[in-house]
């Protein structure tokens, strides 16, 4: 039987009266009891209107002055003269029930076997690999103002029989459809969980929203009664026809992979380069990780990021720069250890002009050390520099006793157009100089990240101060830079 | 081709100023002869106002008494503060807004324009302390200041300006009128 106490009865009256649906008039008598949703509606109806019959039983045994059965209550017919009538009047036509005034028939036709044969074909057809399904589903806001319209109707009949309901305590519509649906379509895809909160797979029917339902929301929150009362009607007009379901659209949880890339081609910008809505440089190290992840992934696309970048004309050597991407809906996401290998591989051999390692599947919270601490972190570089008076090897052997050197670097011009005008001071741990020819020569650095090393030996009209050119006493100049590594230790390396 | 082998062995890359900036000039500036001013301008469009090689101050001999970016009574440059990416607060220049004043020992002033519209950044402080930076280096450390224009203004602002090449032909014209005198 229903879960419903005697003093829900005067309301299940009128919500049938209105033209609510069995799984409204549950939700509007608070009724949590997921079972009470799944079985078929029409049982429900039935059950709801033998309820009230059973009213006019125990009122009239109740009553001091009994009543013939077959009259309405005195305090029915106070409310709504013919109450009766109206009931019965609706349970003939349980062959073709009318669309529910409140859930414009989400909660009748659209909560069903048939529709969770759709949403689990939609699921199928993408060839996801998944344990567990979450069903959300977007209502039309519309829905927001029925809501509403509908409470206020049972409010006052709530508050004489000094009932505490809230219109919080009302089952959202979403929240009855999930517990009817969600069973229904686990058992279509075999036995898959499906879950409110946790797992991976998200379904939507969404409507075309004229007025987004957020602004709905707070529209109603804010109306007073009385004025909402003149411009719509309570309870909800009947609906000429019930909502249906826009689509199914299935999204997988992105997956998150990380590692380190090398970049050997001193005409590769890090990211896409585009200048005044052109396309620079024909490909991109994001570009050339991302093509056979996305493949593997069998992903819809990606986010990149990594700690730091180098320009387009600098190399990154060693064991590479730490990078992370986020690969969005993948329709595949368990690889094993020898799989990412594989991948790795894969990568490696579509380009020489980057190389990757360490590659593995990491949690989005893991990504996060990357980024954090990024300027305490150490960045170790080699330039090759040019003089303008000519050097011997002695000249500049004094700059291996350097330690720890702080220059103060006003923004660089070259970046100073999107970042702010600020002097920021950044500690050079140490340098090594290797004498190449009378104008040039190797100069290594150990530096804190965040040091620009371009501006550093050029000077950038005396805007970083000390630099090269103050420490030689002669013009200097940067001709090519290649990053040797960057001391992060994430992510974990992976032996090879 | 004066020494031009010479400083190929020396300077065998462009510098950072040609690999990365457009030189403008703006010849004879309020009619003052070989007032010369140059502007670099940065491919992000930043520029950096500078005085040409050709200016009087930098012919030699010369000693630079004082530099002065109290522009009026009301006004200094030195005031000027940009804070936030979008440099909030930066003074508006326009093309023959004076940036500074300098003074040299003979007692001849003069007055530097900005030659550009746009936002003052920044002036040159280091050439308060140290005004030889201005006279041995007037194109790099001895810049006068850092000028953003605005984005829709990056290309037009410089249609008034002289080329390198324009202002070579002037030069050339002024080594003509200079041999022939009057
Ligand atoms: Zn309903």
């Amino acid at each position: 039987m229903l879960p419903l106490k005697d003093k829900d009865k005067p309301m299940v009256q009128m919500l049938l009266l209105a033209g609510c649906c069995a799984r409204c008039i549950l939700r509007f008598c608070c009724v949590s009891v997921h079972a009470a949703y799944r079985q078929p509606p029409q049982n429900t109806l039935k059950q709801l209107q033998a309820f009230i019959s059973d009213t006019e039983n125990s009122k009239s045994q109740d009553s001091a002055v009994p009543e013939p059965p077959e009259d309405p209550p005195s305090k029915r017919a106070k409310l709504e003269p013919g109450v009766t009538d109206a009931v019965l009047e609706r349970d003939d036509e349980a062959a073709a029930p009318r669309v529910c005034v409140v859930c414009l028939g989400i909660l009748q036709d659209m909560c069903g076997t048939s529709q969770a044969v759709k949403v689990s074909e939609a699921v199928k057809a993408e060839n996801y690999e998944f344990d567990t399904v979450v069903l959300s589903v977007s209502l039309p806001a519309q829905l927001c103002v029925r809501e509403h319209s509908c409470w206020l109707h049972v409010k006052k009949e709530v508050r004489e029989k000094g009932l505490v309901l809230d219109k919080d305590d009302v089952i959202q519509v979403k929240e009855a459809f999930k517990w009817i649906m969600q069973g229904l379509v686990a058992k279509e895809l075999g036995g898959i969980a499906v879950v409110t909160k946790v797992g991976n797979i998200h379904d939507e029917k969404k409507n075309i929203l004229v007025f987004t339902r957020m602004a709905v929301v707070k529209a109603l929150e804010k109306i007073p009664d009385f004025k909402f009362l003149k411009h719509y009607p309570c309870p909800p007009a009947q609906p000429t026809s019930s909502c249906s379901p826009q689509d199914v659209r299935c999204l997988h949880g992105s997956v998150f992979v990380a590692g380190r890339y090398n970049k050997f081609c001193r005409s590769l910008p890090q990211t896409p380069w585009v200048i005044d809505g052109e396309r620079r440089m024909e490909s991109s190290v994001e570009e050339l990780i991302a093509a056979p992840l996305l493949a593997a992934f069998r992903a819809d696309g990606f986010n990149f990021s990594s700690s730091g970048r180098e320009d387009v004309d600098v190399r990154t050597l060693g064991n590479g720069r730490p990078f992370a991407m986020e690969l969005l809906n993948p329709h595949r996401s368990r690889f094993n250890r020898a799989e990412m290998k594989q991948l790795q591989e894969t990568i490696n051999k579509s380009s020489d002009k980057i190389r990757v390692r360490d590659l593995q599947i990491v949690t989005r919270q893991a990504m996060s050390r990357m980024k954090e601490g990024e300027e305490e972190k150490t960045k170790s570089y080699t330039a090759l520099i040019w003089t303008q008076k000519p050097i011997q090897r002695e000249d500049i052997t004094f700059i291996d006793d350097i330690k720890d050197l702080t220059v103060d670097q006003k923004t660089p011009l070259r970046v100073l157009h999107r970042r702010a005008l600020a002097v920021r001071p950044r500690v050079i741990h140490s340098m090594n100089a290797r004498f190449l020819d009378p104008h040039h020569f190797y100069l290594g650095l150990k530096t804190q990240a965040g040091t620009y090393i371009k501006e550093f030996v050029h000077g950038d009209f005396g805007r970083t101060k000390p630099n090269l050119c103050q420490l030689l006493k002669t013009d200097t100049d940067i001709l090519e830079l290649d990053v040797e590594s960057v001391d992060v230790d994430w992510p974990p390396a992976i032996p090879e | 081709m004066d020494g031009g082998e010479q400083k190929d062995t020396q300077a065998n890359a462009p510098s950072v100023i040609d690999r990365y900036y457009t030189r403008w000039y703006r010849a004879d500036l309020k009619g003052k002869p070989c007032e010369d001013h140059c502007i670099l301008q940065h491919s992000n469009r930043i520029c950096v106002v500078t005085l040409a090689e050709t200016h009087p101050i930098l012919q030699s001999g010369r000693t630079i008494k004082s530099i002065n970016y109290q522009i009026s009574n009301v006004c200094s440059r030195l005031n000027n503060k940009v804070s936030g990416k979008s440099k909030r607060g930066g003074q508006f220049l326009t093309d023959f807004a004076p940036l500074c004043r300098i003074t040299c020992t003979d007692e001849t002033e003069y007055t530097v324009y900005s030659c550009i519209r746009g936002r003052l950044l920044e002036v040159n402080e280091s050439i308060l302390e140290t005004p030889t930076l201005l006279l041995e280096k007037p194109s790099t450390e001895g810049y006068i200041a850092v000028i953003l224009p605005k984005f829709e203004e990056s290309k037009s602002i410089t249609e008034n300006l002289l080329s390198r090449e324009e202002f070579e032909s002037v030069l050339a014209k002024r080594k003509v009128a200079e041999s022939q005198p009057s």
